[in-house]
């Protein structure tokens, strides 16, 4: 962890993110899907974005590589590449940016490969495209490139369609069109959800390998923080579009300050704990995007929450380490939220009650609650 | 594995459900068979919580719905309370599933969307009685409450209005309804966000000691499983691999697959050394036509000529700890190997 986090100290970030904002427009109303969100990214780095569905991870990965396509999309803000600012740039235009300079590895290998189209054919298509190189060139590097990928007898599996392939090798081979063109930043959103604990663990070890080989950026967007732990440099808690905490990553589980990240994590199950040990629940869900609280968004779930939380927005502002940004009134750990957590148990909130490990709450206490406050 | 053997199972009269060489073959054309499960043995005692652990394709779920007779095994038996489910005829099992009752991976489509959730939940009884609508609501209500879903609020309401997670309370509640003996939870909890996930591990923690639930519980995720589960079997390609108290097995892996099943998991600790060796060459053979001896061979860090020559059997590691492995992790008391025909 230490040796790769002094591998990049010395790099200037490449990938300026600055207050970017993704809204759709429906029916209903705005929703603010991701809702000014900033982060930087150095070459060799691991990024990880991690947040329950709904938080906004995947939309916010797409709205960097523009991916986002639709008349009711409105992305605001600004994301410079290489100096260069990709909003604003049409599809045309970024032609030369997607495959080339970013790339992206979806969730589902089973519907991200075009299933009547031979794989061999899906990994030679942006390189000719790209990078103007003749038939039987392209044929050899997709081949050198599904070995890299470690796909056995990549000389009969480049003939292969996409059915005739398990959803492990499918990844590889979504892995392998990605890497094709050499890009700067990998994307991979989910790209282990769909998959097996033991063919997660191998693209996983894949994903790493590669990113060290080709001294390659990656952005890892999960819900596991699992999955993130051991590999990312530096992680994002998303929350209802916004960024509530961002850390390296050591200092992110030593010392979190977000009681969201806190409870994300304490309501995974883990090896270590003994059998039947009780987990914390997180009560609620996350909050409707298109009329989000006044307050903070995690104050209805939060059970530290006070008056302030409920009426004032917190900001995203530095914490004692270096590189630790979090939005909370009453950071965890600090004695003033021992104090909230105190004065709302005693209270009887349900979601402080649930977080102290009582099961007899649940999702309707908090309706009530809600409704008679 | 892989393999077959019964030294394992307990007395008769201290166990619930009694399942012995269970076979599920599906033909599939051309003359082809896939065997989902082939041979496997095991048994639950009434309260307790088995999890059914392995890739997908080992035949975890096959396993679950075989106990229900959906469909009906190719050969083998299980009997529960003193009855084999496979003798009884189409009346017979009709009754008897009263007993046994299951919740499904996805929540939402396993509701009727056209129905109330007071109708979804109260279904049982209209087919079994009480007839009577008020008694009937008495008893939804009830259950709807112990589930964590307010009653008189979620009568009227379909299934679309409520959350992944409420759905899978309210799927709780119509399996409880009947008051079954054999609940099969078929990751019940795969569908669901880490946060969702712990309310309803934690809510059928609670409803197990409330009722005295017994479970078979199938889960591709080990700490998931590990959490829930008073024992714990690990299948590999339709065959049982090992099969222990759940703290036992995670403290001491017997069988090579389980010790690479729990090296596989992304463990939420920075400081967690990544292991590259850790890595299973390969993927799960065809059932079609699976590896002859043991199955897991050729996966297997340390597979020989034995493994393929010879089915290994169920071998006593410790007390409650069972391992079906040529070369096992840890001791296995090698004088209790029975051969069984």
């Amino acid at each position: 962890m230490s040796e790769r986090a002094t591998g990049t100290a010395g790099n200037e970030p490449f990938l300026v993110v600055e207050d970017l904002k993704t809204h759709f427009t429906v029916p209903a109303g705005t929703v603010k899907a991701v809702d000014g969100v900033s982060l930087e990214l150095r070459r060799g780095q691991t990024l990880g974005i991690v947040g329950e569905s709904g938080s906004g991870k995947t939309v916010l990965s797409r709205s960097i590589m523009r991916l986002n396509i639709g008349g009711n999309v409105h992305t605001t803000g600004s994301v410079r590449y290489d100096g260069r600012e990709l909003i604003g740039l049409k599809a045309k235009e970024m032609q030369s940016i997607w495959g080339l300079e970013m790339a992206m590895v979806f969730q589902d290998p089973m519907t991200s490969l075009n299933p009547v189209v031979k794989v061999g054919r899906q990994l030679t298509e942006h390189l000719r495209f790209h990078l103007n190189v003749s038939k039987s060139e392209a044929r050899q590097t997709a081949i050198e490139l599904l070995r890299s990928v470690k796909i056995p007898e990549p000389e009969t599996r480049i003939d292969n369609y996409p059915h005739e392939m398990s959803g492990g090798m499918r990844q590889r081979v979504c892995i392998a069109i990605a890497l094709a063109c050499g890009p700067r930043v990998l994307f991979a959103d989910e790209p282990t959800t769909a998959l097996d604990v033991t063919v997660q663990h191998q693209i996983l070890n894949l994903l790493a390998t590669q990113q060290k080989e080709r001294f390659m950026s990656m952005i890892m967007v999960t819900h596991d923080l699992g999955v993130v732990a051991g590999r990312a440099d530096e992680i994002i808690v998303m929350y209802a579009g916004k960024v509530v905490e961002k850390a390296p990553t050591a200092t992110l589980f030593a010392e979190m300050k977000h009681p969201y990240t806190e409870a994300l994590l304490r309501s995974i199950p883990k090896i270590a704990q003994p059998k039947h040990s009780r987990l914390s629940a997180i009560l609620g869900r996350p909050p409707d995007l298109i009329n989000p609280p006044p307050g903070c968004s995690f104050a209805p779930r939060c059970p530290y929450a006070q008056q302030r939380c409920h009426e004032e927005k917190p900001v995203l502002s530095p914490g004692s380490t270096p590189g630790h940004q979090f939005a909370c009134h009453f950071p965890v750990g600090t004695p003033e939220a021992r104090e909230a957590f105190d004065r709302n148990l005693a209270a009887g909130l349900p979601v402080t009650l649930a977080a102290a490990g009582d099961s007899k709450v649940s999702d309707d206490d908090l309706v009530t609650s809600a409704g008679g406050a | 594995m892989a393999g077959s053997g019964r030294a394992h199972l307990r007395p008769e009269d201290e166990t619930l459900l009694r399942v012995e060489h269970l076979n599920v073959e599906f033909p599939v054309g051309g003359g082809r068979v896939v065997y989902a499960v082939s041979g496997i043995s095991f048994d639950i005692a009434k309260g307790e919580t088995l999890g059914l652990v392995g890739e997908s394709g080992c035949g975890k779920s096959t396993t679950g719905r075989a106990i229900l007779q959906l469909p009906r095994p190719t050969s083998g038996s299980v009997v529960l309370n003193g009855v084999d489910l496979m003798e009884l005829d189409g009346e017979g099992m009709r009754e008897k599933r009263t007993d046994l009752q299951m919740i499904f991976q996805d929540p939402i489509s396993s509701l009727n969307p056209r129905r109330t959730v007071g109708e979804v939940v109260a279904e049982p009884l209209q087919v079994w009685g009480p007839h009577d609508e008020d008694k009937q609501w008495d008893i939804v209500a009830d259950m709807l409450e112990a589930v964590g879903i307010d009653p008189g609020v979620a009568r009227y309401k379909r299934p679309h209005e409520f959350s992944g997670g409420q759905c899978q309370r309210i799927s709780i509640a119509r399996a409880l309804v009947l008051e079954p003996e054999l609940i099969i939870c078929d990751e019940p909890v795969s569908a669901l966000d880490v946060s969702v996930q712990a309310q309803i591990l934690n809510l059928l923690e609670d409803l197990k000691a409330e009722y005295g639930l017994t479970l078979v519980f199938i889960a591709h995720d080990l700490a998931v499983v590990k959490n829930i589960s008073d024992r714990v079997a690990v299948m590999y390609l339709g065959k049982m691999c090992e099969i222990s108290e759940t703290d036992e097995m995670y403290a001491n892996p017997a069988h090579p697959y389980t010790q690479l099943l729990l090296e596989s998991i992304p463990e939420p600790d920075p400081l967690a050394v990544l292991d590259d060796r850790a890595e299973i060459e390969g993927e799960l053979p065809s059932p079609l036509a699976p590896p002859s001896g043991c199955r897991f061979r050729t996966r297997c860090p340390y597979a020989d000529e034995t493994c393929a020559r010879v089915e290994p059997q169920m071998r006593r590691v410790s007390e409650d700890h069972y391992v079906a492995c040529h070369h096992p992790l840890v001791p296995v008391d090698e004088t209790e190997v029975q051969i069984d025909v």
